[in-house]
């Protein structure tokens, strides 16, 4: 056999997209971390770990179909298509097109959510198309783009970092989450603001330690210190923005002593956290789930941006403001199409020229193109409901767990005339489906992820794919034909629907069209905006004369990508949580991740290593308020909020809030973290609010016996 | 459509408006402000005084053009038959519904010579109340170079400190027998004296002015303190003329029940110039409490929203000096059936004294103690129980995580993103893996974000220690 015994690839988790050599050896696929820019020849257990997934036992081996007893029950991919695409025809004939939806997720390719969400508008012809990165990385987008006009996490390279003087980290928990980033932290004086002490927090030093639902108070409270103690740069915010004056309307209001009132962050550690910012010379904001995972998600981001901006940092070399994202396509999964307002290159559906254009590559007429939809909580909670969407096809996302109020969510998907799950593993969501299709895992394939600093990676197979899995690209082709499309498309190949994505997004903001496999395979470090080289017009007709662009590392250091080249000040004020504890449910529940799993764990419980690390969900709680409680280390406690009730094991921790408790949302069925968490969203984002919930404790005997 | 009329337009009043625009409020609202520049936010008047803020950028949001205001227009008088208020322009305003946000205004002590014969404060005299004040007083200060604050309460405090701030000599006569005693104990109060003290401030306790004239205060005791500019800091009144005027019940304050609604209906208070429960609005918090809670009536939002009271919380609002009251001070000595925690550090100026009834604070003072201000502050405010471990909490330090010291248990997880034991260490030492890459390619410790790279060094060390011995057993 002369089969690839070794490549070249990157994780398959988060953001970091860590570098890793992948070999067959006797004893399996081994994994080593490369000498890559984000990781450094570093690998958290995650990534160790991942080849067992390629192994595991419970991979989703057949198309499977829901029968008439009600069990899943495997079928040829033929009779499983056909199935879907009936299914869909049917519902799209009685209630129209819009009652046909898609859901993706941030972990998918380029490819394949730039072709899930040209299927979307194309095959299927709805505008009721989101993604999980509505959970992830909205509510930053939001900010990012009203701030600086274009929404890239980091607008630099991570390597950027290992430079800085002083790094705020709002609501990010790097050590835990993100691991071999920390590398890059190592110089850098680090302020966490996280209600609890993590890991991140344990190395910085300065942590402020809010409460849940506070942190724009408290963005706010240190925009005001950096104007009164004079850190306000004023020839940076005259020559390169607008909007203080109207932003500082609202932070005026928020004098330390008010913030420290509303947030628990004492005045002296928000003077100090200032004076680090300001006094160092290069200095960072950078924000995560903790501080964007809220009602208020966009503008509290907008308040770390202002501060950011009222201290000089964006726009310069050697400091700056970004976001830390999640999942590990999530920078690319929210460019090309699965969100439900934007067309491929992170354009609005609404704008004409974008809709022409896209229509153009798409071989179609802009009128045929939908318009908006609804944001992906909004989606999953109109599910079977009047009006609502009947069928809906999830690929590489797990809303049972993943979706806030996630009781309500399951009763929504069980509503639904057709549920369909594209999957590798059978994951909560794929077991309730009518229609599951198996398909290919990272390893498995090719297609590219564009990491959390903006820059284009290759996936790279090694694997042939077990024989009855497909590709989601297959996947689509095989649905898209079906419903009487022509295959041409759809295509199958991922360097064809890459080519096609670089046509679809030039001259948008996130432009990939001068972005190659060729040169990706090369080893050139791209980051978008890589526009195509365009021919002069005295040129002559060969190619010799043009330049490729050689990517983006560092954006908005000429200007910020508003018209008028300024970043925007946001007015923003502090609301706090959508709902308040009371006395009956008294404490506040925030949710979070653990080091060895990963989102839902759909993927990291299957793998042993993992499981053995991070078995089970628990409830971590300050002992004082276990005791009042009646909780003890080890029981079991059921942790309810106006919603519904989970039940977990507690976990005594002292450096926790006597008023919080948390909870990692990875674990599955009566554990699910987001069986507490509300159904409210951000009106800028669609972002639920995820960080905060009202519950309350109590013990329950007969788990414990 | 309803007509909303709101006398009166500090901070409580521009809340109000801006929750209930927030809450989608459909009718018509007109503001009548006495005042005859944008609305400002009065807390941070001794920013402008300490020179860090300019008085324009204490400016709060505009409101939408919808709102009507009317500045520099005073209400002279309310006909709650016919529902209308008059204005000393001539002017008449029906209501449907009629909020009085009135405000306060200062007390000015009865010294001989503070006044002229008209009733007003002479010249290099002034109360701290609105912008006007903060901009001739910060004037005073600089042309004289010093000033007498007389009034130790909290804004007398406040007062003074940001003017040393700005580099003026400032003496600071107060009446009481330590500084803000009607919140402070004595052991307290002694404490901030010496903070001041220690920043330049002449303190000046037990000083009753008998006689004000131009450049000299006399007290009772014969004594004389210079005084070529004085702020009078010697509280506020609730502004109720309008009210007791119009026949509404009037105590200190406007009476008002757990809506915000005066006697009348009809007519609603709120802020400074308000009375609930007892007791006058005494702090901006409440305020806006009050603001929030009276929209959602307004705006039908909640209507049935009340105004539970405000806790008692008075944060001291000086660069440097952390300090906050909870609660009533005279529950701080309530007897026998309060736990009583007191931590008193004079020497580095820490200080705190907790009344505790059932684990919950009912009155504390808290002084030099960062955290501590932060986090009582905030268990009193939701009424939470104060941590068991009272000494940490007041200390602000944090708890350790892992229990225990010295050995490390084997069970003990030193590399966290790669979840290795001690003991899978110790194993792969053992096995032949004598130092950190080696350790690194048998376990993947020090492989995630390397921070662990020191501790396994010197387990390293440790385990070397203990293979002669192993050895020379073997």
């Amino acid at each position: 056999m002369s089969d690839i015994r070794s490549v070249h690839t990157h994780c398959p988790y988060c953001a970091l997209q860590c570098g890793t050599r992948l070999t067959v050896e006797r004893s399996g696929v081994a994994v080593s971390p490369s000498d890559f820019p984000t990781n450094r020849g570093g690998l958290c257990q995650k990534g160790w770990t991942a080849p067992a997934l390629l192994e595991t036992p419970e991979r989703l081996r057949h198309p499977l179909v829901r029968g008439t007893d009600g069990e899943l029950t495997p079928v040829s991919w033929g009779v499983a298509l056909q199935t879907v695409a009936t299914g869909l025809q049917r519902i799209a004939g009685e209630s129209g097109p819009e009652a046909t939806a898609v859901f993706g997720g941030g972990g998918l390719t380029n490819e394949k959510a730039y072709l899930l969400g040209k299927f979307a508008r194309v095959a299927l012809g709805t505008s009721q198309i989101d993604y999980n990165g509505r959970f992830c990385m909205s509510a930053a987008a939001s900010a990012g783009t009203a701030a600086f006009g274009l929404d890239r996490g980091l607008p630099f390279p991570v390597t950027d970092l290992a430079r800085a003087g002083t790094i705020l980290l709002a609501g990010a928990n790097p050590a835990e989450t993100m691991p071999p980033l920390m590398q890059h932290l190592t110089r850098a004086e680090l302020i966490v603001i996280d209600p609890r002490r993590t890991a991140t927090a344990e190395a910085a030093a300065l942590h402020l330690q809010p409460a849940p639902g506070t942190d724009l108070a408290l963005a706010l409270g240190l925009l005001h210190i950096a104007v009164t103690e004079g850190r306000y740069q004023a020839d940076y915010v005259h020559e390169r923005t607008t909007g203080f004056d109207t932003a500082w309307t609202r932070a005026v209001s928020w004098w330390p002593e008010r913030a420290e009132h509303v947030t628990g962050v004492p005045v002296a550690a928000q003077r100090q956290a200032v004076r680090m910012l300001a006094e160092s010379e290069r200095s960072y904001v950078l924000t995560g789930r903790g501080a964007e995972q809220h009602s208020t998600g966009a503008d509290t981001v907008g308040g770390f941006i202002n501060l950011a901006l009222a201290l000089g940092l964006p726009g310069i070399e050697g400091s700056g403001y970004g976001c830390l994202t999640g999942q590990g396509n999530g920078q690319g999964g929210r460019e090309h199409g699965q969100k439900a307002d934007q067309l491929p290159g992170y354009r609005l559906i609404t704008d004409p020229a974008t809709r022409e254009h896209v229509a153009d590559v798409w071989g179609v007429l802009p009128g045929t193109l939908p318009g908006p939809g609804r944001s992906a909580s909004e989606l999953l909670a109109a599910l079977g409901t009047e009006g609502g969407p009947r069928a809906l096809l999830v690929f590489g996302s797990n809303p049972v767990l993943s979706a806030p109020d996630s009781a309500a969510i399951a009763e929504r998907l069980a509503d639904l005339d057709l549920l369909v799950v594209a999957d590798f593993v059978p994951s909560e969501t794929a077991r309730m489906a009518d229609v599951v299709l198996p398909v290919t895992q990272w390893a498995e394939e090719e297609g590219t992820l564009t990491n959390l600093e903006g820059r284009l990676l290759r996936r790279r197979r090694l694997l042939t794919p077990p024989k009855h899995a497909r590709s989601d690209l297959h996947v689509l082709q095989g649905l898209a034909t079906r419903l009487g499309q022509p295959a041409g498309r759809f295509p199958t190949s991922p360097r064809e629907v890459f080519d096609e994505l670089r046509r679809a997004s030039a001259g948008g903001a996130a432009d990939y069209s001068g972005i190659s496999y060729e040169r990706l395979d090369a080893g050139e470090a791209l980051h978008w905006p890589c526009p195509a080289p365009t021919v002069p017009d005295t040129a002559e007709s060969d190619t010799a004369g043009m330049v490729a662009h050689p990517g983006t590392p560092r954006l908005f250091l000429d200007g910020f990508a508003h018209p008028d080249g300024r970043a925007r000040f946001q007015e923003v004020e502090h609301r706090g949580p959508a709902e308040t504890t009371d006395t009956r449910f008294p404490l506040w529940a925030t949710t979070g991740r653990l080091p060895a799993q990963y989102q839902t764990g759909a993927q990291t419980r299957r793998v042993p290593d993992l499981t053995e690390a991070a078995p089970e969900a628990f409830v971590q709680v300050h002992p004082d308020t276990a005791q009042r409680c009646g909780l003890d280390e080890g029981l079991f406690a059921r942790i309810s909020s106006a919603r519904s009730s989970a039940v977990a094991r507690v976990y005594l921790d002292s450096s926790l809030r006597t008023d919080t408790v948390f909870l990692p949302f990875h674990f599955p069925d009566g554990a699910r973290a987001n069986l507490l968490t509300q159904p409210a969203r951000d009106p800028r984002s669609g972002m639920p609010e995820f960080k905060v919930s009202a519950v309350r404790l109590e013990a329950v005997p007969e788990v414990s016996a | 459509m309803n007509d909303l009329v709101i006398v009166g337009h500090g901070p409580g009043a521009h809340r109000l408006i801006d929750q209930l625009l927030r809450q989608g409020y459909a009718g018509r609202i007109t503001v009548l402000d006495a005042e005859s520049r944008p609305t400002y936010n009065r807390m941070l008047l001794t920013s402008v005084l300490e020179g860090n803020l300019g008085t324009e950028s204490l400016t709060l949001p505009r409101h939408p053009d919808a709102v009507r205001v009317w500045q520099g227009v005073t209400v002279t008088g309310i006909d709650r038959h016919r529902r209308l208020v008059r204005t000393d322009t001539g002017q008449e305003h029906r209501y449907d519904t009629l909020v009085l946000a009135t405000g306060a205004r200062p007390h000015l002590p009865e010294v001989p010579g503070l006044h002229d014969s008209e009733g007003f404060l002479v010249e290099n005299v002034t109360p701290l109340r609105t912008l006007d004040d903060g901009a001739h007083l910060a004037r005073l200060a600089e042309s004289s170079g010093r000033i007498t604050v007389l009034g130790g309460g909290v804004l007398g405090v406040e007062t003074a400190t940001a003017l040393n701030a700005r580099g003026l000599a400032v003496t600071l006569v107060h009446a009481g027998k330590h500084l803000m005693d009607r919140r402070l104990d004595p052991a307290a109060g002694r404490m901030l004296a010496e903070a001041l003290s220690g920043r330049g401030i002449g303190v000046r306790l037990s000083g009753h002015p008998r006689e004000y004239r131009p450049g000299a205060l006399t007290l009772d005791d014969g004594q004389e303190v210079a005084a070529e500019a004085v702020a009078v800091c010697t509280g506020v009144l609730p502004e109720t003329t309008l009210a007791r005027q119009a026949g509404l019940a009037v105590h200190r304050g406007v009476v008002v029940d757990d809506q915000l609604r005066t006697t009348d209906e009809r007519i609603h208070a709120l802020g400074d110039c308000a009375e609930h429960d007892g007791l006058p609005t005494e702090s901006s918090g409440a305020g806006r409490c009050q603001a929030d809670v009276l929209a959602q009536v307004l705006s039908g939002a909640s209507p049935e929203a009340h105004y539970p009271g405000t806790r008692n919380i008075t944060r001291l609002k000086a660069c440097g000096i952390d300090l906050v009251t909870l609660g009533p001070a005279e529950e701080l000595n309530s007897g026998d059936d309060a736990e009583a925690v007191t931590l008193s550090d004079p020497a580095r100026g820490r200080y705190a004294r907790l009344s505790l009834h059932n684990d919950r604070i009912a009155a504390a003072v808290v002084l030099g103690l960062p955290t501590a201000v932060a986090t009582m502050s905030q268990l009193h405010s939701a009424g939470r129980p104060v941590p068991a471990d009272r000494l940490a909490a007041l200390l602000g330090t944090t708890p350790a995580r892992h229990t225990g010291s010295g050995e490390l248990p084997d069970s003990a997880v030193l590399c966290r993103c790669n979840n290795v034991t001690r003991k899978a260490l110790a194993t792969a030492f053992g096995d032949g893996a004598r130092d950190v890459p080696a350790l690194a390619r048998a376990t993947r410790a020090t492989t995630g974000c390397g921070s662990c790279t020191d501790t396994i060094r010197r387990l390293c060390r440790s385990l070397a220690d203990t293979i002669p011995e192993q050895e020379d057993a073997a």
